[in-house]
């Protein structure tokens, strides 16, 4: 923890904004109940009120408090994202890491359909997907997780063969360890720090696809709040030139950047460039 | 020549396989479908005769690979079936849409590659300078914000506070070129500013690559200028490079319009996609899905072959 607080105090600028952005948002995420002034989705005025103390950013198309619904907003949106990329990963690195200690046909069923998954623009491919299962958070994470899985196997496939060849790998084979202890033990510690910096990038693309889905009206459905949604649901104000419908965009995308920085600062150092 | 021939059947059989693998999959979605697409369609209220007659009329009493050999059949030969819940034709009702949609893909990369390259080489020309880190910024933030964002900021600044453009993007069938410019400016400007950014990233990111090499370090120790050597002696060599980039941002462009077009309310395939996956409107889906995916997959290719044919060494090879 000491050795992670000094790394950062010598971390660039961006490095160090990009970790306060994102604490900000976990801390807002965690404690939304006890932040927010009003529940979820309550009534609590006229729709389309004006900024006011009572509501700090107005209401919605709905009456309900904008305020409120971006803080439980983040909660919903960044937590759907983060369970959708976990899942991602862990499906998509235990099929790469498979495929590389099986190799021969295991390898090539594998990586052949995911080729042919990864041709079909991701949108697309969702938005198939979601007309199939319906549109609903289970659905809506599972598809996305598919998806990404896809870019996950390939990382995490040629990061693994490159580990599978190494002598000490070859050891465990002879000692007789079976095929799940050698994932775990070989080949997961040693691929896992090119994969942790892949998860913010992925990261990125999970959350910007999912709020693009949420805008279109086929990701999280009301009356969860999310921020995608919210800005599809009260566009009709930008028109009259107010701009509160933009700030869960905006919010959306300042996490983006906050995460490629933190990204951006950890392939350096990985990279062992001097400044 | 012979080998660059080779390779290019090669590629262009590669991309032929794939089309056939994506169609494959985008079919047998669909049979994953929980259930009966006729009950689906038809509701509970369905009696027997109807869903039976409903089935006999998609064809859906026959075996799976019949019904995959006439759809894809169908597709390659221009019939493109009906719609499940209008009955219409597909075909009538993409026609005017995908029009559409080619010409707000068009006009956006019309203006947007040609300021990816110029921005990307002055950018590498000045690079480590204010103007190349405003750029860099500017165009991080660009890629890192949602399409809708910066749909919805344009809308506001050049529709409402400076009532230049229209918000919305309708179009009438027999607009004149000019209307159709002028109604289209805005959401071209926002596609336009999302790929501008990632290509000209590329643009700059292939040029400064370039300047560690031996070759440009003798230009630049015979005395060449900064601009002769970035514009003379690395351009050509990192065209394929952002060759490539280019044609992935264009194959972006095509899937990027879906949510353009939706804050835009412009009639093209993007809308018509996202409303019939609110409808579950499959075959309309299905086929969109696959012109979409076609789209793509074609721009991917041209890349492909394009940078093998930018690459002297593959073009005279011993």
């Amino acid at each position: 923890m000491n050795a992670f607080l000094y790394e950062l105090r010598r971390a660039p600028l961006s490095a160090k904004f990009g970790c306060t952005v994102v604490l900000f948002y976990i801390a807002v995420a965690i404690f939304a109940p006890v932040l927010a002034p009003f529940g979820e989705s309550e009534v609590v005025g006229y729709e389309y009120q004006a900024w006011s103390t009572e509501n700090w950013l107005g209401t919605d198309s709905l009456g309900r408090d904008m305020a409120t619904r971006m803080i439980y907003g983040a909660r919903n949106t960044i937590g759907i994202a983060l369970v959708t990329t976990i899942i991602a990963f862990a499906a998509g690195s235990a099929a790469g890491f498979f495929a590389a200690v099986m190799q021969g046909w295991v390898d090539q069923a594998l990586s052949r359909a995911v080729d042919v998954v990864i041709s079909i623009p991701t949108l697309i491919f969702a938005l198939l997907l979601l007309t199939i299962f319906g549109a609903s958070v289970t659905s809506l994470v599972g598809v996305i997780a598919l998806i990404y899985a896809t870019f996950v196997y390939r990382i995490a496939r040629a990061v693994a063969m490159g580990i599978v060849v190494m002598d000490y790998v070859e050891a465990a084979q002879v000692r007789g360890e079976g095929l799940w202890w050698i994932m775990r033990k070989e080949i997961l510690p040693n691929a896992a720090p090119p994969l942790v910096a892949e998860f913010g990038l992925r990261f990125c693309f999970v959350f910007l696809t999912i709020s693009g889905l949420s805008f279109l009206g086929l990701g999280i459905q009301p009356p969860a709040a999310d921020w995608g949604s919210m800005v599809r649901e009260n566009a009709s104000l930008i028109t009259f030139g107010d701009l509160t419908p933009l700030i869960p965009a905006a919010a959306i995308g300042l996490l983006t950047v906050a995460v490629n920085f933190i990204v951006d600062w950890m392939l350096h150092k990985a990279s062992g460039l001097k400044t | 020549m012979q080998h660059l021939f080779r390779l290019f059947v090669q590629r262009l059989a590669l991309g032929l396989l794939t089309l056939f693998a994506v169609s494959l999959v985008i079919f047998l979605s669909i049979e994953l479908l929980p259930g009966d697409v006729a009950q689906q369609v038809l509701g509970q209220s369905a009696t027997p005769e109807n869903l039976a007659a409903f089935r006999r009329e998609l064809g859906l009493d026959q075996p799976a690979y019949t019904r995959y050999l006439s759809w894809f059949g169908g597709f390659l030969q221009g019939d493109l079936g009906h719609s499940l819940i209008s009955g219409l034709p597909i075909k009538e009702l993409i026609a005017e849409r995908m029009y559409n949609t080619f010409f707000l893909a068009g006009f956006a990369a019309l203006i947007a590659v040609p300021l990816a390259v110029v921005l990307g080489v002055v950018a590498a020309l000045y690079r480590d300078t204010t103007l190349d880190k405003t750029i860099n910024v500017v165009a991080l933030t660009a890629i890192s914000v949602p399409e809708f964002f910066v749909g919805y900021i344009l809308v506001w600044l050049f529709a409402v506070e400076l009532g230049l453009f229209p918000s919305i993007a309708n179009l009438s069938e027999d607009a004149s070129l000019g209307d159709r410019i002028y109604r289209t400016f805005l959401p071209a400007m926002t596609l336009t500013l999302i790929v501008t950014a990632h290509m000209m990233r590329m643009t700059r990111a292939s040029l400064i690559n370039l300047l560690a090499l031996p070759y440009l370090e003798m230009a630049r120790l015979k005395g060449a200028s900064q601009r002769r050597l970035i514009v003379i002696h690395a351009l050509p060599n990192a065209i394929a490079p952002i060759v490539t980039v280019i044609a992935i941002n264009l194959a972006y462009l095509i899937v990027g319009v879906v949510i353009v077009e939706v804050v835009f309310v412009y009639p093209g395939m993007g809308q018509l996609l996202v409303d019939s996956v609110a409808k579950r409107d499959f075959t309309v889906v299905q086929t969109a899905c696959l012109l979409f995916a076609a789209t793509y997959i074609l721009f991917n290719l041209a890349s492909d072959l394009i940078s093998i044919a930018s690459n002297p060494r593959l073009l005279h090879r011993k």
